[in-house]
């Protein structure tokens, strides 16, 4: 039962893992941009959640309708203004610039908040648990992992049933082309960015609500969201939650069998499938 | 003769330090259709793709009504009117065939054209609408090119290699479709390998070498010995 447990547990973290993961995804897809400050940016929506409900004294939860909008607007203009002038034919400069704005992250967030841990307090849901048999499930856990599925089939319904996901798939197809269609790569970009900084925004929350946070802990959740993108399967949404799941069982697991083992099971997981299916386990088909 | 819809002034275009076309001048007249022959590499496509905004140059080497566009972006020249057919149809792979066409209405130009009135005039396409672009025939995935640069409107369509790698059932097909396409009010520039047919689409031809225009006329006045000399270099 211990084990059944450990498995349970670690599904439901990948939830968590996927929603870190989906945001990364996705401006891959469109802009094959890699944003090395990913993981600072859900870290920066925590932030801007705890500060929210400082200043509002609202709940977390109610706190999100000002983290969006705002990781939205914070998306769009740093698309626009920064990385689309690091984007062309070298992979380079947007690796570099966004491993910078990483760093700069972590140390306006020092700056501003110092480097005590911080918790988003929401209440009672945080020890509220259903029982299953005799499984208890945390009701924390299985809201974040239910919240992963909605935000996957929200994006999978942008991507492949709006004019808006028509645009991001033509421009990642072939960006001037696209332009022939009076699409401006750059208004687009901005988009894609804005929409994964609302992912981040979202898991920033989740993540702030689950455990404490504090400025350096971005290039870890950074990590696991790109070992979930491997392990699912470069471009494949699903195959991201796959991943993340994947991911938090094993880590699950590791810390059942020894404590100290919980990161290392990940990692040492994600190595195996990385030298057994290089691409992962559902990367997108080319057609 | 109606007004200059469409002129290039002293045209240079260039890829990095490479020179593709020395000052080509070049006009087109509202509902007029002109073709561009020339040896491959004489720069056809570059005088297309400079137009249609892919490559940028001084602002007045591309007048259109009356505007100067050579340095504006393609998007934004989409929007004016101006649609390119690319060399290679270049459809959106990830898109189906009627996703292709819908995000030529992109562009927010309203008119003749729509969903409908592009699958009347290429009704396999209708039946094809939902598998994805790439899957069809060459021929197919041309008109799928046309149709979605005519979901835009365009006042002006410029066609780079119109028939190039494709059977020629499916040439005549779309030459015999080229009059109802054009025929919306539209002013076309095609670019044709084939110059016989260049002559009988076109009232009046450009004749590029080298990146520069050798030859220009009427497709009545010109003889095939000028056209054949000017393609080649040499007298036939």
């Amino acid at each position: 039962m211990d084990w059944l447990n450990a498995i349970v547990q670690g599904v439901l973290l990948g939830g968590l893992y996927a929603l870190f993961a989906s945001g990364l995804s996705l401006i891959f897809g469109v802009m094959r941009l890699v944003n090395i400050a990913h993981g600072d940016l859900i870290v920066l929506a925590a932030y801007l959640a705890l500060s929210t409900t400082l200043i509002l004294g609202v709940h977390p939860f109610t706190a999100i309708l000002v983290v969006i909008p705002l990781m939205a607007l914070i998306g769009y203009v740093l698309q626009r203004g920064v990385l689309n002038h690091t984007l062309g034919d070298d992979i380079l400069p947007p690796l570099l610039v966004t491993f910078g704005l990483s760093v700069f992250l972590q140390n306006a967030l020092l700056e501003g908040y110092t480097a005590d841990p911080q918790k988003l307090n929401v209440g009672s849901l945080e020890t509220a648990s259903v029982s299953v048999g005799e499984l208890s499930i945390g009701l924390l856990p299985l809201s974040t992992f239910v919240v992963a599925i909605v935000v996957i089939v929200f994006l999978q319904w942008i991507f492949y049933h709006t004019a808006l996901g028509r645009q991001f798939r033509a421009v990642s197809d072939n960006a001037d082309i696209a332009q022939l269609m009076g699409l401006s790569k750059g208004h687009i970009f901005g988009l894609a960015l804005a929409l994964s900084l609302v992912v981040c925004g979202i898991a920033g929350i989740l993540l702030g609500a689950r455990t404490s946070f504090d400025p350096a802990v971005g290039s870890g959740r950074l990590i696991f969201a790109f070992e979930a993108v491997i392990i699912g399967g470069l471009g494949n949404l699903w195959g991201t939650l796959i991943g993340g799941i994947v991911l938090g069982v094993a880590q699950t697991i590791g810390g059942k069998i020894n404590p100290g083992w919980q990161l290392l099971a990940g990692h040492v997981v994600f190595l195996l499938i990385l030298a057994i299916r290089p691409r992962g386990f559902f990367p997108r088909v080319e057609h | 003769m109606s007004k200059v819809l469409l002129q290039t002034d002293s045209l240079n275009a260039f890829y990095g330090d490479f020179q593709a076309l020395y000052d080509v001048d070049m006009s087109v007249c509202e509902g007029e259709t002109i073709a561009i022959i020339g040896a491959n590499g004489a720069g056809k496509s570059t005088l297309l793709r400079s137009i249609a905004g892919l490559i940028k140059t001084e602002p007045e080497s591309v007048r259109f009504d009356g505007t100067a566009i050579g340095n504006w972006r393609a998007d934004k020249i989409a929007k004016q009117g101006i649609a390119l057919i690319p060399e290679g149809r270049q459809l959106f792979p990830s898109l189906s065939v009627e996703e292709n066409l819908k995000l030529g209405s992109t562009v927010g130009r309203t008119g003749h054209w729509q969903l409908d009135t592009v699958y009347q005039l290429f009704p396999v396409l209708k039946e094809r609408r939902t598998q994805p672009s790439t899957s069809l025939s060459g021929g197919q995935q041309q008109m799928v090119a046309i149709g979605r640069a005519l979901m835009s409107n365009p006042e002006v369509l410029l066609f780079d290699e119109i028939s190039l790698g494709l059977a020629p059932v499916i040439i005549n097909t779309i030459y015999e479709q080229l009059p109802n396409i054009i025929s919306q009010g539209a002013t076309a520039i095609i670019i044709e390998q084939d110059v016989g047919r260049a002559m009988a689409a076109a009232s009046r031809v450009y004749c590029l070498i080298e990146g520069r225009v050798k030859l220009e006329g009427s497709t009545h006045e010109l003889t095939r010995e000028q056209i054949t000399e000017a393609y080649f270099g040499v007298a036939a």
